[in-house]
This record gives structure tokens, sequence and C-alpha cells, in this order.
């Protein structure tokens, strides 16, 4: 977060193939639980990071939700209560006040990386 | 206590209970001690739905007092207890039982009773009426020994009770003083045709017959002797001759009376004593007595007005035209059925290969339609009753009304020149006005209306009316009602679900593409998972469609607030050996799961972990045991009791049926949950009649309900077809789940879609049963299709050591989720609070 200098230290966190195209995992980063999603967008391989704790419902749960779209944003359903999220800024669609953190993610040859 | 006024009502009747009704939800029944005296010994029921009663026998059946009402709203019931006398100069009322009760105000709803002319050997044995559900009891006890019935009387009461003699399997006749059917309602080219037809289906009709005499018969239990001379001999005799006020407290009490009998009441039902008002069938208006329930209910209504002085609705009189089904055969009367208007002019159309007949009565200028018969077929009911009760400007030509429609040309009645006054629920009154309100108000579809309105939910012959009333108002209004699935496709469920089938599309993807737009999302995903796996029976976790499954098809498990998953495995009809008793108790044990009991008999398994689920699963399937899809949109459970072969009540093998019901349909996906049960006997026990389909075991085989729910809004299932054998209610169950599966909404119970179809439950039977649509054999084929290619989901996951890897909590991490934590509560886990496990940080 600090990291200003672009210095950023990426780690490894799984392959690709870990992830099935248009699904989330939950992968542990830091002592913090991160649901990360891979989704194809127009034939173009996107890939997201934001956090897997719920604020609805208190559950480490989004990595389980459906991904989709709503008015052109990419968003995960939360699986409980079905809340979306901005899945590129971790906004809530359905209440303003509340988002989620996300975090810098990327493909690195066939492996997946997280950034703080 | 003190300052409220006694209030007696006297007659426990559906006019007495519906006036009760009105007075609670005036709002001011707070105000009244109110008590109640019934003669009959059970609380109000339906007596226009009396026949209903032969369905199951059992008065619940016709019941119209939910239970718990009268002490929830603070009303004493005394059943089996009648008012002898009143005394109005003491103002107290004293009935049979001894209670002597002060009053402030009456309300009198006694009803009537069913005259017997006093022809010699009228009181013989084995002669009855045809009012109560004990003289039902006592018919039904009759026909077991007898062969032969007869009904004196071919009014619309006497052909209901010819018809429950048809049913008891009597050779049943008609016997009728005047020389049709029907006299007061039909003239005689209906009463020809009707005739007919009731002789079509087996019933012996004789007409023009004055009985002069009933004595032993040599053949049969009666003789019959008529004034031409002839005879007939039968076991069973049902007196329907007409009704008579059961006037006798107001006579002894002084009241004012008709001069044939009836209390005189005024527009706000009054009698002559003003703290008395008189309601229903033994009241007198305008020297009329008004023998049918929507008059009756309207009585009711404007009473308790003038009471409580909540509202102004007085009574002023009531049109007495009917609708109504004899013995499925559509009878409708309207108005001046016989054209006895000085000068009025009448069409008549008579159809003999269809045994159609149809007349309308309109006034010398062809203006204005003063009345209609309709026998065979009603559907023109509706709009011609609106035409007479408006006096609306019939168009020129008005033969056309009831003229076959050869070109499609429309020319019945336009709604949108209905004025807003046109009562279009007559059972209900409710007005057109209350229509537009409720689309107003944000119905758009026929159930919100019901829903509403209560409109088309007594009789429901209004309904096709109804909906046409709404939808020109949607129309009116610019509102397209949008029922698209979702912003990515523009589509019903329906319409997509024939997409699949007719393009044989087999992924999401391609839908997408050739049908949608964007990437999807939570609505539709799931949505074209289960058309996928309604239509090919997919194994739901093929790539690439376990992207579109909820969490809970996708870990097969439904998902608990805190993240974790509960475990039911199958255990149909909830019969279970205690081996696999046993299994499930150890597995529960080694994996500390919570452990309850279901509604719908089996063992719901809570608190897995998403990675415990695979080792769960494993232990479970090696046991024998089949995933339950508790999870799904699909077959849960069919409830069933132990049957005939341990209760000494059962006529059927229910368990046995159970089973090859839960087998056969399980791994159905389909709109919304479907939940079964079957009963061994008309005693119940397995709750059939709350389900969306609920089997009950007769002596001649099965009775099928439809589209019965618990849950939010619950509703009882309908009787869809009767005694039938095991093959035909599995071909109609088929029939009905697939059809189901085509064409309801997104998480639409069956309940919800059948009261959303024209027709509701007739038009249902005439598809399932009758193949109206000609469709019943695909629907058999997609279904047979379904059940040969089930496979257990879990099975077939475990198998797959790819699909084992989804289960771990982290894809970078054997660790589970450290913000599941659980506490004990008796002797069992549960999700610990919010508040615990803050407790629990702060100790850390």
């Amino acid at each position: 977060m600090s990291n200003i200098d672009q210095q950023v230290a990426w780690i490894d966190i799984c392959k690709s193939e870990d992830i099935l195209p248009n699904m989330g995992r939950c992968a542990l980063f830091e002592n913090e639980q991160v649901a990360i999603f891979r989704v194809i967008e127009s034939g173009v391989e996107k890939i997201y990071a934001i956090n897997n704790h719920c604020p609805f419902s208190q559950a480490n749960i989004i990595s389980r939700g459906i991904v989709g779209c709503l008015s052109n944003k990419t968003v995960v359903a939360s699986p409980l209560y079905k809340q979306h999220f901005d899945l590129a800024t971790g906004q809530c669609i359905e209440d303003e006040a509340i988002s989620v953190k996300t975090y810098a993610v990327r493909f690195e040859g066939d492996m997946i990386q997280l950034a703080a | 206590m003190s300052n409220k006024s006694n209030l007696v009502v006297i007659g426990n009747g559906p006019v007495g209970h519906h006036f009760l009704e009105s007075l609670v939800q005036s709002g001011k029944s707070t105000d009244y001690n109110i008590t109640v005296f019934g003669e009959e010994p059970r609380p109000a029921y339906d007596r226009v739905h009396l026949t209903a009663w032969f369905e199951t026998r059992d008065a619940a059946a016709i019941n119209m007092v939910e239970d718990g009402y009268y002490p929830a709203n603070d009303i004493t019931l005394y059943t089996k207890d009648k008012v002898l006398a009143i005394d109005r100069s003491a103002k107290t009322v004293t009935s049979e039982s001894g209670k002597v009760l002060s009053y402030d105000k009456i309300i009198l709803a006694t009803g009537s009773f069913p005259f017997v002319p006093p022809v010699p050997g009228h009181d013989r044995e084995n002669i009855f009426v045809y009012r109560t559900i004990e003289d039902l009891e006592a018919i039904t006890a009759a026909a077991e020994k007898g062969k032969t019935g007869a009904v004196i009387g071919g009014g619309l009461l006497g052909l209901e009770a010819a018809k429950a003699l048809k049913d008891l399997d009597l050779e049943t006749h008609v016997v009728e003083f005047a020389p049709r059917l029907m006299a007061v309602q039909i003239d005689d080219g209906g009463g020809k045709m009707l005739r007919k037809k009731i002789e079509d289906l087996g019933v012996s009709v004789h007409t023009a017959k004055n009985t002069k005499n009933i004595s032993d018969g040599e053949n049969a239990v009666h003789k019959m002797s008529f004034a031409d001379g002839q005879e007939l001999e039968v076991d069973i005799i049902v007196f329907s001759a007409g009704i008579r006020p059961r006037d006798e407290l107001a006579k002894s009490s002084e009241l004012k009376m008709g001069e044939r009998g009836g209390i005189v009441i005024n527009n706000q039902c009054q009698t002559s004593d003003k703290d008395i008002y008189a309601i229903g069938e033994v009241a007198l208006w305008d020297n009329k007595i008004f023998g049918l329930i929507a008059p009756g209910n309207a009585m009711a209504k404007a009473a308790c007005d003038h009471l409580t002085g909540c509202g102004d609705s007085e009574f002023a009189g009531a049109d007495m035209s009917t609708k109504l089904k004899l013995m499925g055969v559509d009878v409708a009367s309207i108005g001046d059925a016989h054209g006895n208007t000085p000068n009025s002019r009448s069409y008549t159309y008579v159809n003999d290969r269809d045994e159609v007949y149809k007349k309308i009565v309109v006034s010398s200028d062809d203006k204005y339609l003063l009345g209609a018969v309709l026998i065979g077929d009603a559907s023109e009911y509706g709009s011609l009753l609106q035409f007479m009760l408006n006096k609306m400007e019939l168009p020129s030509e008005p033969e056309g009304l009831i003229l076959p429609q050869v070109d499609g040309q429309s020319t019945g009645l336009g709604v949108d020149a209905l004025p807003d006054t046109a009562q279009l629920c007559s059972c209900m009154n409710v007005t057109k006005a209350d229509v537009v309100c409720a689309v107003e108000a944000g119905a758009t579809t026929i159930g919100d209306i019901k829903d509403a309105t209560k409109a088309a939910t007594g009789c429901g012959g209004c309904a096709a009316l109804i909906t046409q009333v709404l939808n020109n108002q949607l129309e009116k209004n610019g509102v397209e009602v949008n029922t698209d699935l979702c912003e990515h496709f523009a589509y019903t469920r329906q319409d997509l679900y024939n997409i699949i089938r007719i393009e044989k599309i087999q992924s999401f993807e391609v839908l997408l593409e050739k049908h949608g737009s964007g990437l999807g999302c939570d609505i539709c995903k799931p949505t074209a998972a289960s058309l996928l796996a309604s239509c090919w029976n997919k194994y739901i976790l093929e790539k690439p469609l376990h992207g579109l499954q909820d969490t809970n098809d996708y870990f097969m498990g439904n998902m608990q607030k805190d993240g974790t998953y509960s475990v039911v495995p199958r255990i149909p009809g909830g019969e279970i050996t205690p081996d696999k008793l046993i299994v499930l108790g150890e597995v529960a044990k080694k994996y500390n799961l919570y452990t309850k009991i279901t509604g719908g008999q089996r063992v719901d398994l809570f608190g897995a972990r998403s990675e415990e689920l695979p080792l769960i699963w494993r232990e479970l399937i090696d046991a024998g045991f089949e995933t339950g899809h508790a999870y799904g949109k699909s077959l849960r459970t069919v409830k069933s009791c132990v049957g005939e072969t341990w209760c000494r009540y059962g006529v059927q093998d229910s368990m046995g049926m159970s089973l090859l019901l839960e087998n056969r349909y399980k791994g159905l996906r389909s709109p919304h949950k479907l939940k079964m049960a079957v009963s061994g006997c008309t005693r119940e026990c397995a709750e059939a009649q709350s389900k969306d389909v609920g089997v009950i075991a007769t002596e001649n085989g099965w009775n099928m309900y439809v589209c019965g729910n618990g849950g939010m809004k619950p509703r009882h299932a309908d009787l869809f077809a009767s005694d039938l054998d095991d093959v035909t209610l599995i071909k109609y169950i088929d029939r009905l789940f697939m059809f189901y599966v085509r064409t309801a909404d997104r998480l639409q119970r069956t309940s919800v879609w059948m009261d959303n179809m024209e027709g509701g439950l007739e038009y249902l039977q005439s598809v399932i049963i009758d193949d109206k649509l000609e469709v019943c054999a695909e629907l058999e084929k997609e279904m047979s299709l379904v059940v040969d290619s089930y496979q257990c989901e879990w099975k077939s996951t475990l198998d797959d050591p790819e699909r084992m890897k989804r289960f771990s909590h982290f894809v970078n991490s054997d660790q589970s989720d450290d913000n599941v934590v659980f506490t004990q509560e008796r002797k069992q886990i549960r999700p610990k609070s919010k508040n615990e496990s803050i407790e629990l940080v702060v100790i850390d």
C-alpha cells in the first residue's frame, strides 16, 4: 500500500488453471482472505481480487459468488444475501456506503500473483 | 368490558360467518361482546360447495372458519345450541342448553330449510334432504346398502344432489314436477339441451311428474307413484323441492313477517325491531327471498355497515343471474331468461353436434340486453352479464354476441366501455374500479389481482373478464410488463426454455452469444443452468456449467449464515434401516455436525466446512446414501405414512408409492423446489394437500392433488383427479411436472403458476388429462429422458479428483476459514454469534 515508488512485491498465489474461467477462489495472502476472480470479457481474460469477507453476512464467502455484469460493471453476487460488488473497485452496488478492499493482482507466466 | 354492547348472532352458516368477518374487518368488533349460536355441530362451512365433501368425506375440505379465528377475535361460538326464544321486552335470548343472554343487538342468520312436500310416505326411512354435512353422511351410509336413488326436484340443488347420488354409484333418477329441468332459471330450449346432456351422463330424467305417494316397493325400498299413473322404484329418495326460511324464531317473537314467510327487512337489513337485523335466506326484502350466496353476503355487509356506522352500503336487491357447472355441464342464466318482458325479442343459437344452446333476450329496439340462457358453453356469461347490469348499448345485430366467431373477429364486449362501477366478481363484490385500483398499485398479473382484491377466488367464473380488464388497464397505462429475465436476456424463462429445446443449445456461452448480451449475472446463470439440466439432464458440475450454479448447487449443500454447509442425504419416503441411521449418527458425531430431523422426514447435518464436504459424502455414499438435492431447485422429498402395510386404516401401499415417486423424480431440476407426499388413507397423515403434488389413497386407487404449498403463503392443493391407478397417476405427474418446467417463471411455485393461468385448475386438467394442447406425448418423453439419465451428483463428483480440488477453502493453503467458530448449546454445536466472536478476539 505504501509502495509509492512502484517497487511492488508480487507474490505467487497459484497457477492460473487453479481458478476456472468465470469463477472465483479464495487465497490466503498476508493473513487476509482474498477472493480472486478470472473473468472472460468479450474474449479477453481479466483478473480481479477483492476481500473475501462479506460485510452483510460477516462470513468469508465472496469467492463463492456468481460472476456477471450489471450495467457494464463486472460484479460478483455475494452468495448469502446476493448484494453485488464491483470487482474493479470493491464498491457495493446496492449500498453506496459499503465497499470491500481491492488488491493488485496479475497473471505472470502461468501464475496468478497478488501484491500488497 | 362493561362499556361493550352485547351482540348475539343467531346462526353460523356462510352468511352469518361472512357477517362476523365483515365486523372483524371493520375494526369495530372490539366494541361488542359477541356471542354466536349455531344449531349444527361445527362452525360455518361452505354449503355452495357441499358436493366437495364427497371428495374427501372430510368436513375440513369445506370449512370456512380458520382454526382459532373466533377465539382470536374474542368471538364466543356455541355449536349444537339452537336459540329457542327471543324476549324482546327483557332483551334476552334463551338457548336450547338453557343459556340466557341479554342482548343489545341481534343478527338473525338462521338461513333456510329444505321444503319437503307433504306427500304420503315422505317421512319413511331412507328419505333425505340435501343441506348439511349430516345429511350427506346419512345419504352416504344409506347408499352403501342401496342400488338406486331418486332426487325429487330438478332445480339447481336437485341436480347437485343427483351428482352426489351418481358419485355414490347409484343408478340415479331426477324427478321434476315442471315440464323441464331448472324451470326457474332456463327456458324450454335450454331445458331440453340440459336434459340431453344430463342423460348422456347416465342420469334418468323424468319431467312433468307429480309424486302422489311413496310406499313399500317390490324390488326396491320405495315405490313412488305419480299422478299420471306411472311408478318408479328406488332405494333412496332425496327431496330437493326448494327452500323455506327458518323464521320460526321471528314468528314467535312477533317480528313482521311476509305472507308466505320470511322476515321483512329494510335496506339496512333491520327487521321491524330496529335492534334486530336479519340477513341471508331467512330475510325477505321487497317480498323476495334470495337463495344465493352473493346477495346473502351483500346483506351481511349492509347490516355490518349500519350496525358499526363504518360504511353506508345498503341492500338494494340483487341480480339473480347465475353461472355454474352442474355435473360438468356449463349452465348460465341471466336476468329475464324467459323473455317475459313485453315486446322483447330473442335470438337463439342451437348446436346439436356440440350440444350447445344459447339464447339472448333483448329490448324491442335491439339496444339493450334483458336476459340470456347458456347451456353447454357459458364463455359469454361475463360479458353478457355486464351488458345487462350496466345497461350498455348492444352492437347492431346483437345475435353476433352468441354466434360462433368464424373469422376471428371479436363481437364481444370492449372492457374499456365498462363503467367503473361494473361489478366484475359477484361472489366477492369486486368492481372494475377495484381491479383498476389494484393495477395502479402495481398488480400486473391475475395472481396479483386475486391477492389484492380476492376477485375470481369464489366461483372463478369471472377470471377471463378480470384478465381482460387487467390487460386493458396495463396497456392503457403504457405499462409494458417487463417480463425479461434480467438485463442480459430480453426473454422470459419460458422463452429461453423453448429456445434451448428448439435450437438444442447445450451451454450458457452459446445461449448468451446467440440470444443475450454482457456477461450474464446471478439471475440468468442459475436459470440457464436449471433449464439446461431440465432439458438435457446434464451433470450440474460439468465444465462450464458449474460457473452458472449458485453456491448451493456448486458445493451441493445449503450454505448457512456462517459460510458452512448443511448435508442432507436422500431418505426416500422417510424410510431408513437402523444400520443406515447408525451411519448418519456416526458421521455426524465424527465431523461434529449439528443434527436435526427435518419436516420432510429426513436428517439435516449442519456445520460442515467446505473442505469437509467430500469426506463426509464419501462415507455417506459408501454406506449407500445418495444426495438429497436439498440445495437444488428440484424435487425435495416425498413425505409418506406407513400405509396399509402397518396402519389399521390404510387402504393402499402409500410407502411403496412414495418410494416409487421419490426415486422417479429425484434430480429433476425445476423452476422452484418441488415437494410431494403420499397418504395411505383420507386421514391424510402425510399432509399431502400442502404439497405441489399430493397423493391420497382411496379404496379404488389414488386421488391426486396439485399446486399446494406451505411456507409464507400456505395454500391447500386442489383435487386434480380421482381414483387413479398407478400407471395413470405417474403419467399425470410426469406431464404436470414437465409442463411446469416448461412454462413456469423463475422461482415460481406451482400454486402461483396455476393461479396465473387463465382458466386455472380446469385449464390445467384439460392440458394434462385431455391433452388439449397435444403435448402430452412430448412431455412424457422429456420426463423419461430425465428419469433415465439420473445420476447422484455427489457420487459423480467424488469419482473425479479434478473436481475435488474446489472444496478446499483456500486455493493456496490447507488451512480452514478461521472465521467459522462454534460454541455448544443443548449438547450440540452452533455458530458463535457476532458478540461472542468479538469476545473471543479480545481474550486472544
